[in-house]
C-alpha cells in the first residue's frame, strides 16, 4: 500500500503534451508579429489572408476535437461554418451588429442542429456516420441556397463588419486580425483544457476502446454527442469571424468540399493534437494559395498530393500517426 | 392536378432509376469492401462525358453507348488497380482523404479536357418526341426508355445477385466478409469485379441521362450525395434496399419540389408558401433519411451497423 | 437473497439454442464457477449477463432488482462488473489511466470540462490501490500496450476491481496464463473471496477446483449439473459430457 503515496501525479505522455503546447505558443507568437512584418514588407493585404487562415485554424481545431480525440469523422462540419457566417448576415440585416450577440446566435443554432443531427448520426458508426454527417451538411447547404432574401446561391454582401460594444473597431483589418487571433488562443486553451479533463479522458477512452468503456460504466453516446455539439459550436465561431473577414457570405462556405478541406487541414498537421490542426490549416491554405498562383488548375495538384500522401505513407496517414501513438485506426 | 401528379411521379421514377444505377454499385462497394468511396459520382460524370465525346465522334447515339461500356470497364479497373485496391485495409479516414483527392483531380481533369461549358448529347431519333399518356397528357419517349432500360438492368442485377455463383458470393460478402475468404475465394479478384461492375453501372447511368441533362463538371457531386442518402436509407450492402431507397428518394424529391409549395399555400399566403416550399423541398429527402434512421439505424434492409 | 439471480435465460441464433433455459444464482461472497467444453455457450452467457447481448427470454436480477433490460454501463453502475476473455484495455493509455477511468466512472460526474484529470489525486489513489491489489503497482506509469500478456490479464483484473463490484464476472481470467503466474493469480482471487461475489468462467480445472464454492457445468447451452466441486466431479452426466481429454483432466484434479 506504500505505493499509494507515490502514485504518479501526471500522465507520462505529459511531455508530448507540453511539447505541443510549446509549439502552439511559438505559432501564436509568430502570428502576433505577422502584421507589423506585413506592413514593413509593404503587403498589408497579407493580414487579410492571414485572418482567413486563423479563422480556419479555429474550425480545424474544433474538428480535431471530435475527429482526433473522438474518432468521429464528421464530413458535415462546413455546415457550422455556414451557420456562423449566416448568423452575421441575418442578424445584421435585423440591426444586430454586435459580434458577441452574433456569436451567441451562431452557437445556439449550431448547438441545436448538432444536437439533433448528431443524435441521429451517432446511432451509427463507420461508413454510415461519415455519409450521414455529409448528408446533413448538404441539407444545411440547400437550406441556405433557398434563402432568396440573402442572395440564395449567389451569396450576400455585408454592408459592414460586426461591432464590439457599439464600436466599429473591426473595420480595421489589423484589429480584426488580432481579435481573431485572440479567439484562436482562447479557444485553443479551452480545447486543451477539455482534452485533459475528466470529460476528455472519457472521450479519448471511447476512441481507444469503446467496449471497454461501456464495461467500466460509461455510456459512449452522451459523451460523443456532447463533444460533437461543443465542436460544432466552436466551428460556428470560426464562421462568424470568417464572414467578417470576407465581408460576404454564401452557401459556398458550407459546401461538402469545404467539409473535406477541414478534414484535410486536421490531417495535414497530425490528428489528435490540436496544435497540429492549427498548423495544418496554415499549411493547407498556403498550399492552396501557392498552387493557385502556379496554375488555375490547382485542384488537380492538390488532389494528387492527397492521393499520393495516402498511398505512399506505408499504412496511410492514420498509420503514420498510429506509430507515434496519437491515433489508433478503428475499423 | 392529377395530370401533374402522374407527370411528376414519372419524373420521380425516372430519376429514381438513375439513382439506383449509381447506388447499386456504391452499396456493394460499401457493404462488401467497407470502403468509403467519394469518387463514385465521378464515374457517373465520366459516363456522361464519354458519351458526349463518342457521340460527337461517331455521330451516333448507339455507337456512343456501345463504346461507353468498354470505356467504363477501363476507367473502373484503372481506378481500382491504381488507387482503390490500396485502400481496402486502411482506416475510413484514409479512404475519405484519398477519394476526396480523386474527386478534386477528376473534376479538374474534366475541365482541362472538355472545358467548363456544358456539353449536350443528341437524342436518338426513335426516342425523340412524346407519347400521349392519358387525356391531353404527353410524356417524352426518351424518359420512358430510361425507365425501361433501368428496370431491365435492375432485373439483370436481381438475377445476377440471386441466381449466380458470383451473386451468392456478393450476398455473402455483404453480410459476412470473413466467410467469403474462408470459402477460398480470391477476395482481391472479387473486389475488382465488384468495383468495376459498380463503375460500369454508374457510367451507364451517366451515359443514358446525358441527352436530357447538360453534361457539366458539377453533375457528379449533386448526385453523389443523393446516392449516399439512398444507400443509407436502403441499408448498406443491399441491392433491394438501393432500389427502393432510390425510388423513394427520387419521388419524394420530385414531388416535394412541385407539390410542397402547392400544399403549403393552403396554410400560408402565396409568397410565404413559395419561400417555405423552396426552402423545405430540397431538405425533404434528408428529413426522410433522418426519420428512417431514427427508426432503423442500419437502414431499411441493412444488417450491419 | 442471492446477489445475482438468473432465471430461465434463453438465447437462440437462428435454429441454434446457445443458451437453453439457464438458471443459476451467485450468493453473497460466493465464487460460483461455470465450466463446460468449448462451444458450450459460456461466452454468450457472459455477454447476456453483462448486458452486451439481449436474451430472448428469462430474467436477470441483481440484489433482487430486475436488470434484464439494462445496458452494460447501467449494470456496472449497479455493481455488476466483468473482465474480458480477450484482453480489452485502452492501449494508448497508461496502466494507471486505464484504472483511473474505471474509478472515474463510479465517482462523480464525468461532464467536467476544465480541471485537469491527470492530477486528480482521488482518482489516482484509488486506481493505485486497485493496481497494487492486482499486482501491477510497479507498472503504473507504463503505456498499457507495452505490457506482457500476464500483465494484461492483471490489468483486466485491476480495472474490474476499480469499478467496485458487488458481483464480478470473470471471463476466463487465466486465458493464456501459465505456471507460477497462474498460481499467483489464483491466490490473488482467493484473497478477494468474501469481499464480493464472483462468477468465474474458466477452463483451468485446477483453478476452478481450488477456488469455487459451487460449480455449474454448461453443455450445449444447458446447465447439466450444479454442486460443490466434489459433487460435480463425481456426477455421471458430467463425466459423460467430458469424456476424453478434459474428462481425464477432471478426474485428475
Amino acid at each position: 500500500m506504500s505505493d499509494v503515496t507515490t502514485a504518479p501525479r501526471a500522465a507520462p505522455r505529459a511531455p508530448a503534451m507540453a511539447m505541443r503546447v510549446k509549439v502552439a505558443l511559438i505559432l501564436f507568437a509568430l502570428f502576433a508579429v505577422l502584421p507589423p512584418v506585413a506592413v514593413a514588407l509593404g503587403d498589408p493585404f497579407m493580414v487579410l489572408i492571414a485572418t482567413r487562415i486563423l479563422a480556419y485554424a479555429i474550425a480545424a481545431m474544433a474538428l480535431d476535437l471530435i475527429l482526433g480525440f473522438g474518432a468521429m469523422v464528421s464530413f458535415g462540419h462546413a455546415a457550422y461554418l455556414g451557420f456562423g457566417t449566416y448568423a452575421v448576415a441575418i442578424l445584421s440585416s435585423y440591426g444586430v451588429n454586435d459580434l458577441l450577440l452574433q456569436m451567441l446566435g451562431a452557437v445556439v443554432v449550431s448547438a441545436a442542429f448538432a444536437l439533433v443531427t448528431g443524435a441521429i448520426s451517432l446511432r451509427t458508426r463507420g461508413v454510415y456516420f461519415i455519409m450521414i454527417t455529409l448528408a446533413f451538411g448538404q441539407m444545411a447547404f440547400f437550406f441556405f441556397i433557398s434563402l432568396s432574401a440573402y442572395g440564395g446561391d449567389d451569396g450576400y454582401g455585408l454592408s459592414s463588419r460586426s461591432t464590439i460594444f457599439g464600436s466599429d473597431v473591426l473595420e480595421n483589418d489589423m484589429t480584426l486580425y488580432y481579435v481573431t487571433l485572440g479567439f484562436l488562443i482562447a479557444l485553443f486553451a479551452a480545447c486543451h483544457r477539455i482534452v485533459g479533463s475528466r470529460f476528455g479522458r472519457v472521450l479519448t477512452g471511447i476512441r481507444e476502446n469503446r467496449e471497454r468503456m461501456e464495461a467500466v460504466g460509461f455510456p459512449p453516446f452522451r459523451y460523443q454527442l456532447t463533444a460533437f455539439v461543443i465542436s460544432a459550436c466552436i466551428t460556428s465561431l470560426a464562421g462568424v469571424l470568417l464572414a467578417n473577414q470576407a465581408e460576404f457570405v454564401s452557401p459556398a462556405f458550407m459546401s461538402w468540399h469545404r467539409s473535406g478541406e477541414l478534414i484535410v487541414m486536421v490531417v495535414f498537421g497530425g490528428i489528435g493534437t490540436l496544435t497540429g490542426a492549427i498548423g495544418g490549416a496554415v499549411v493547407a491554405l498556403l498550399l492552396e494559395e501557392w498552387l493557385g498562383a502556379l496554375t488555375h488548375h490547382w485542384p488537380l495538384l492538390f488532389g494528387l498530393i492527397l492521393v499520393l500522401m495516402v498511398l505512399f505513407s506505408p499504412r496511410g496517414i492514420t498509420g503514420l500517426l498510429e506509430r507515434t501513438g496519437l491515433w489508433r485506426a478503428r475499423k | 392536378m392529377t395530370n401533374l401528379l402522374v407527370l411528376q411521379l414519372l419524373n420521380g421514377v425516372q430519376l429514381g432509376i438513375i439513382l439506383f444505377l449509381i447506388a447499386a454499385g456504391l452499396t456493394l462497394v460499401f457493404g462488401i469492401m467497407d470502403v468509403v468511396n467519394l469518387a463514385h459520382g465521378v464515374l457517373y460524370m465520366a459516363g456522361a462525358y464519354l458519351m458526349a465525346t463518342f457521340a460527337a465522334a461517331t455521330g451516333s447515339f448507339w455507337w456512343a453507348l456501345l463504346l461507353v461500356l468498354p470505356g467504363a470497364v477501363v476507367v473502373g479497373l484503372l481506378l481500382e488497380v491504381v488507387v482503390i485496391r490500396r485502400l481496402y485495409d486502411r482506416s475510413h479516414l484514409d479512404q475519405v482523404l484519398a477519394t476526396f483527392g480523386l474527386v478534386m483531380m477528376a473534376n479538374e481533369t474534366v475541365k482541362i479536357i472538355w472545358g467548363t461549358s456544358p456539353l449536350s448529347v443528341p437524342m436518338p431519333d426513335i426516342f425523340s418526341g412524346s407519347v400521349p399518356l392519358m387525356g391531353p397528357l404527353q410524356y417524352p419517349v426518351y424518359r420512358i426508355a430510361i425507365i425501361v432500360a433501368g428496370l431491365a438492368v435492375a432485373g439483370g442485377l436481381y438475377l445476377l445477385v440471386n441466381h449466380t455463383r458470383i451473386g451468392m458470393l456478393l450476398r455473402a460478402g455483404a453480410t459476412n466478409r470473413a466467410m467469403v475468404s474462408a470459402l477460398g475465394v480470391d477476395i482481391g479478384k472479387l473486389f475488382a469485379i465488384v468495383f468495376t461492375l459498380g463503375a460500369v453501372l454508374a457510367c451507364f447511368a451517366g451515359a443514358i441521362v446525358a441527352p436530357i441533362l447538360s453534361v457539366d463538371t458539377g453533375m457528379g457531386e449533386s448526385v453523389l450525395i443523393l446516392t449516399f442518402v439512398v444507400v443509407v436509407i436502403g441499408g448498406i450492402g443491399s441491392i433491394k434496399g438501393a432500389f427502393l431507397g432510390a425510388v423513394l428518394v427520387a419521388v419524394v424529391d420530385t414531388l416535394g419540389g412541385v407539390f410542397g409549395p402547392i400544399l403549403l399555400r393552403s396554410v400560408l399566403d402565396a409568397s410565404a408558401a413559395g419561400q417555405a416550399g423552396r426552402t423545405l423541398a430540397p431538405m425533404l429527402v434528408y428529413i426522410l433519411m433522418a426519420a428512417i434512421l431514427f427508426a432503423k439505424p442500419t437502414g431499411l434492409f441493412g444488417g450491419r451497423g | 437473497m442471492s446477489r445475482l439471480d438468473v432465471q430461465s435465460l434463453t438465447k437462440s441464433f437462428g435454429a441454434l439454442k446457445v443458451t437453453d433455459d439457464v438458471s443459476l444464482t451467485v450468493e453473497p461472497g460466493e465464487i460460483h464457477a461455470i465450466i463446460g467444453p468449448n462451444g458450450a455457450g459460456k461466452t454468450t452467457l457472459v455477454a447476456q449477463l453483462s448486458g452486451q447481448l439481449k436474451p430472448d427470454s428469462g430474467r436477470i436480477r441483481l440484489d433482487g432488482a430486475d436488470i434484464t433490460g439494462l445496458s452494460m454501463p447501467e449494470r456496472v453502475k449497479r455493481g455488476l462488473a466483468r473482465s474480458f476473455q480477450i484482453t480489452s484495455i485502452l492501449p494508448g493509455f497508461t496502466v494507471l489511466e486505464n484504472v483511473a477511468l474505471a474509478v472515474q466512472a463510479r465517482s462523480g460526474s464525468s461532464f467536467r470540462f476544465f480541471r485537469p484529470v491527470a492530477g486528480d489525486a482521488a482518482l489516482n489513489d484509488a486506481a493505485m490501490e486497485a493496481l497494487t491489489e492486482a499486482g501491477l503497482g510497479d507498472r503504473a506509469g507504463v503505456v498499457a500496450s507495452a505490457l506482457s500478456h500476464g500483465e494484461h490479464r492483471r490489468l483486466e483484473l485491476a480495472i474490474a476491481l476499480a469499478t467496485n463490484p458487488q458481483v464480478l464476472l470473470l471471463d476466463e481470467p487465466l486465458a493464456g496464463v501459465g505456471g507460477e503466474d497462474a498460481e499467483a493469480f489464483v491466490a490473488r482471487l482467493r484473497r478477494f473471496k468474501g469481499r464480493f461475489a464472483m462468477l468465474l468462467i474458466e477452463h483451468d480445472m485446477d483453478a476452478v477446483f481450488a477456488l469455487a464454492d459451487r460449480v455449474s457445468v454448461l453443455v450445449y447451452g444447458r446447465i447439466i449439473a450444479t454442486g460443490t466441486p466434489d459433487e460435480v466431479r463425481s456426477d455421471a452426466d458430467v463425466r459423460a459430457a467430458y469424456l476424453g481429454e478434459e474428462g481425464e483432466e477432471m478426474a485428475d484434479a
